[in-house]
């Protein structure tokens, strides 16, 4: 076949998501040679990178449906793996909040389905009660759930956490490396073609989020399965000027959670996502339509807000499939698909992982791990395996003295270079060089969270260009914001010429 | 933590800053330290090459950075302190700074009083929720300028700009000369944002064609910008269908307003006017809390920088005077109000004793053009206090008027003070 020594593996996940990046972790505890491929130039930086950010109590999903199970078992899990993996995590609970009269028999039906669903924690709590609890709720609010399980974290961050960590224990990871087609032995999966080569494989994972659905067919299954982007839309307010204390849900709809109105680890109050099923998977486009959708949709929930003060709008796309539940009786036709499916050998297969697809990570991986076993995986522990992935600094989270204790080990934390944020030259410095480098202005900024606040980059942008073509060695010309077909400038204004 | 002591801590260098700072030493304030977080002092100045400073206080027409030199210069004479490279993280009331540097770490300074001389920072496109992509390829103006004129590189060669800001005009003009093609620039109002004379300097001069009354509809371009659509909007803002136009460009630049900077001014909850997002101030720029004062653009934007140095000679002064315990809180203090056609108004309250020193001069901006001869008018209820006549009035340049020493009679017995701008019958 060709392939090198080095292109041979036992398995290879196809996407950098958060569901890769976690499989990735939880497999690199086996005695495993695992690559990982991400077609982007970052790992986690399209559907993980662009969500609510919700850990979810599990009362949302369909009793009986894969992502009620996994959703249900895997909120519990993040409390170790934050400790763990140190990402962002907070875990405060959540509200369902009912407007009026008419939309408290939706909370009893949440109630019954969360108890089915075997979600604890969960209890009503009288308008009143709400109204104290969140002065800038509606005040026409009936009645609420309190999910006391709810929870919100850095889903990039998790993201990053998990897949180093997984690089720590021998996982590799490449980026900039698209899967083209499988390499077969008749109908065994043996190994993958890719933009960078090919590459040999006892099994390969499915784990490509919205492109699942070409993945798995040219693994001849489930032709009948598509992915429909469905795009949602979001606000960022400025934490200095509003902000909301809890996570607060509108009474769902059929189709979507509805659009919310949440605190994040960030400190900054986000407002979204409407739902909208689109036909591109590449179309994250902000539209004005959109934008007045989710504005209005929010303040249905918090009058107050304001639009003078959002910071940011953004978009991300979910990757909604069309998988019937396989629990007989349960007619729901969006559940996930995670299987090794009979007619391929050597292919796990993953698709229509949305939400609760990142609250259920953990608990899809662990989910693999079972699958493969069954199959007759003999899967041996490492002896030296570490679940430990230590966080780096980040300067706007530490005390003064510990920010002292920090420049004096590396002067390079004295030097703000996003002042919103505040964050510091020895930060973007540290993530240069880290296990997966950030190389592009977007990675940097999804790594130290700089350029998010309220002059969006406006400030810091030509300090990090600087900074980015210092640590890689190549000119200013040549650092971009996402690939290579994003570069920040043109041309230096000494050259002569022009246009 | 190193600890410093002062009698002022002025935090930013800009003509604000700069002002402020001299003028605290040259009205005996011992140790004065000037805070910057860039590498030199001058704040934006330090990018603002064209000329067009200074006509009003020198009669010279100097370049940003000349102009920045002449009070760097005058403020290194008079003894001021400069600490560069340093960002201010945190003020508290009892009127300690913390910040941080690369040489000397964390420090604490403990100031006798504090001036605030942050300037302000530009709109950006999620502030006026620009739809379309995020590629890379949109940019504030300011952006725009730093790294054209300090860092030496062009972002781009087709360039549209929306806003009729200053620094977007006097953007589209310097592009043109690094030999950049400047298509168009949008204002979503019927009406210039910034001056006049900016508008004839920078565009008509160039051929660059201005469109009123337009906006950015959506971005084009996934990865760098390859096209803007725009579309006209009615006298409500509302897009006018069947106007939409795609034009390509690979840069869109930003000049759609500027707001003071306030972040650290809101840690220790000092009252901010949401007209101007600055600070209250009374007439010695004092702002809600005692001791803390405020300079230049971190107040309200002005339209000339001559302005922002009058107006931070003002508050250095002030600071100085609070620092030696010469400048009294406690006096009455009568509130100015914006009336009509007036969209705010600086200060917020005049302490009439003030008027025995010297005249007090009210800066406000009208909140839409009058192209005619308008007279500006203090009022005390229905009685005028004081009026002057101006040939017009228009939203890109601040108008003013002064209250005299013979104005402090009815000043001291008003309730308050309402300014209004009405054009002449």
């Amino acid at each position: 076949m060709g392939i090198k020594e080095n292109n041979k593996y036992d398995i290879i996940i196809i996407g950098g998501g958060v569901i890769g990046c976690m499989l990735a972790r939880f497999l690199s505890r086996y005695e495993l040679h695992i690559l990982l491929i991400e077609k982007e130039s970052d790992i986690g930086s399209v559907t993980s990178a662009a969500n609510t950010a919700i850990v979810h109590p599990g009362y949302d999903a369909i009793p009986d449906s894969l992502k009620a199970k996994l959703n249900v078992a895997a909120n519990p899990m993040w409390d170790q793996l934050a400790a763990e993996l140190q990402f962002a995590f907070e875990r405060h609970g959540d509200y369902v909040v009912a407007i009026g009269k008419e939309e408290l028999p939706k909370l009893d039906e949440l109630l019954e389905r969360g108890k089915k669903n075997g979600v604890p924690g969960m209890r009503r709590v009288s308008g009143e009660e709400m109204r104290q609890r969140e002065p800038n709720i509606n005040p026409a609010v009936s009645a609420a759930i309190w999910a006391t399980s709810g929870g919100v974290c850095d889903p990039f961050g998790i993201t990053i956490a998990a897949a180093e960590n997984a690089i720590a224990n021998g996982v590799t990871i490449l980026r900039h490396t698209a899967f083209e087609d499988f390499i077969w032995d008749k109908t065994r999966i043996v190994g993958i073609k890719t933009t960078q080569g090919d590459f040999a494989s006892r099994w390969v994972i499915n784990a490509a989020g919205l492109f699942c659905d070409k993945v798995m067919h040219l693994a001849n299954v489930h032709p009948e399965f598509n992915i429909t982007p469905r795009k949602g839309e979001y606000f960022v307010l400025d934490r200095a000027q509003f902000t909301v204390n809890n996570v607060l849900f509108p009474v769902p709809t059929d189709i979507s959670k509805g659009i919310l109105v949440t605190t994040t680890v960030h400190g900054n109050t986000i407002l979204g996502p409407n739902a909208q099923n689109i036909d591109n998977k590449d179309d994250k486009e902000n539209t004005s339509q959109g934008l007045d959708e989710v504005f209005e949709g929010a303040k249905k929930l918090v009058p107050a807000i304001n639009p003078r003060h959002i910071i940011a709008i953004f978009a991300g796309l979910r990757a909604g499939g069309n998988a019937p539940c396989l629990t007989p009786g349960c007619d729901y036709q969006h559940d996930f698909i995670i299987e090794i499916p009979e007619q391929v050998q050597g292919f796990i297969n993953l698709g229509g992982i949305e939400s609760p697809g990142l609250t259920a990570s953990p608990a899809i991986a662990q989910y693999v791990i079972e699958l493969m076993k069954d199959a007759g995986e003999h899967l041996k522990e490492k002896k030296n395996w570490n679940p430990i992935r230590p966080a780096r600094p980040q300067f706007r989270h530490l005390t003064h003295a510990q920010r002292e204790e920090l420049i004096k080990r590396d002067a390079r934390y004295g030097r703000v270079v996003c002042r919103c944020e505040n964050v510091t030259e020895g930060e973007i410095v540290a993530e240069i060089h880290s296990p997966i480098p950030a190389l592009t202005y977007d990675a940097i900024k999804r790594r130290t969270w700089l350029g998010t606040g309220r002059c969006q980059g406006g400030f810091d942008m030509p300090r990090v260009t600087a900074i980015l073509a210092r640590e890689l060695g190549i000119s200013q010309l040549e650092v971009s914001k996402k690939n290579s077909s994003s570069k920040f400038l043109y041309r230096s204004t000494k050259d002569a010429g022009g246009a | 933590m190193k600890i410093k002591n002062c009698d002022i801590a002025v935090i930013g260098s800009g003509p604000g800053g700069l002002a402020a700072a001299l003028a605290a030493r040259q009205n005996g304030a011992k140790e004065v330290l000037l805070i910057e977080r860039d590498k030199e002092p001058g704040g934006i100045l330090l990018q603002c090459i064209h000329n067009g400073f200074g006509v009003e206080i020198f009669k010279k027409d100097l370049p940003g950075p000349a102009y920045a030199q002449h009070f760097i210069n005058e403020a290194e004479e008079a003894g001021v302190q400069f600490l560069l490279d340093t960002m201010v993280l945190e003020i508290t009331k009892d009127k300690r700074i913390f910040a941080s540097n690369k040489s000397e770490g964390m420090l604490e300074i403990q100031a006798k009083a504090i001036i605030l001389a942050m300037g302000c920072r530009e709109r950006t496109r999620a502030q006026v929720q620009l739809p379309g992509a995020r590629p890379a390829g949109v940019y504030t103006a300011g952006t725009a300028q730093r790294w054209v004129n300090v860092e030496g590189f062009m972002p781009g060669k087709k360039f549209v700009i929306l806003g009729s800001g200053d620094i977007g005009m006097i953007m589209a003009r310097r592009l043109t000369f690094e030999g950049a093609k400047v298509e168009r620039v949008l204002e979503i109002m019927p009406y210039l944002s910034g001056l006049m004379r900016n508008y004839v300097q920078c565009l008509q001069d160039f051929d660059i064609p201005l469109q009123m009354q337009h906006t950015i509809k959506r971005i084009i371009g996934n990865e760098r910008v390859e096209a803007v659509e725009t579309v006209a909007v009615d006298d409500h803002w509302q897009e006018v269908p069947g106007t939409e136009e795609v034009i390509a460009c690979d840069t869109l630049l930003l000049s759609v307003g500027l707001i003071p900077e306030n972040e650290l001014s809101r840690q220790i909850d000092i009252q901010l006017d949401p007209l101007t997002s600055g600070p209250l101030v009374d007439n010695h720029f004092q702002t809600s809390a005692e001791g803390f004062f405020a300079a230049g653009n971190v107040v309200h934007v002005y339209d000339l920088v001559d302005w922002v140095t009058a107006a931070g000679l003002r508050a250095g002064e002030s600071a100085a005077r609070y620092a030696s315990g010469e400048l009294s809180c406690r006096e009455k203090k009568i509130a100015i109000q914006h009336g009509k056609n007036v969209h705010h108004i600086i200060p917020h309250t005049l302490d009439p004793l003030s008027l025995q020193h010297g005249d007090e001069q009210l800066q406000m901006r009208v909140t839409k053009p009058l192209e005619q001869p308008v007279k500006v008018q203090v009022l005390d209820g229905e009685e005028v206090i004081a009026s002057r006549t101006l040939p017009y009035a228009r939203p890109g340049e601040m108008v003013t008027i002064e209250l005299k020493a013979k104005h402090r009679e009815q000043v001291e017995k008003a309730q308050h003070l309402t300014v209004q701008i009405i054009e002449k019958e």
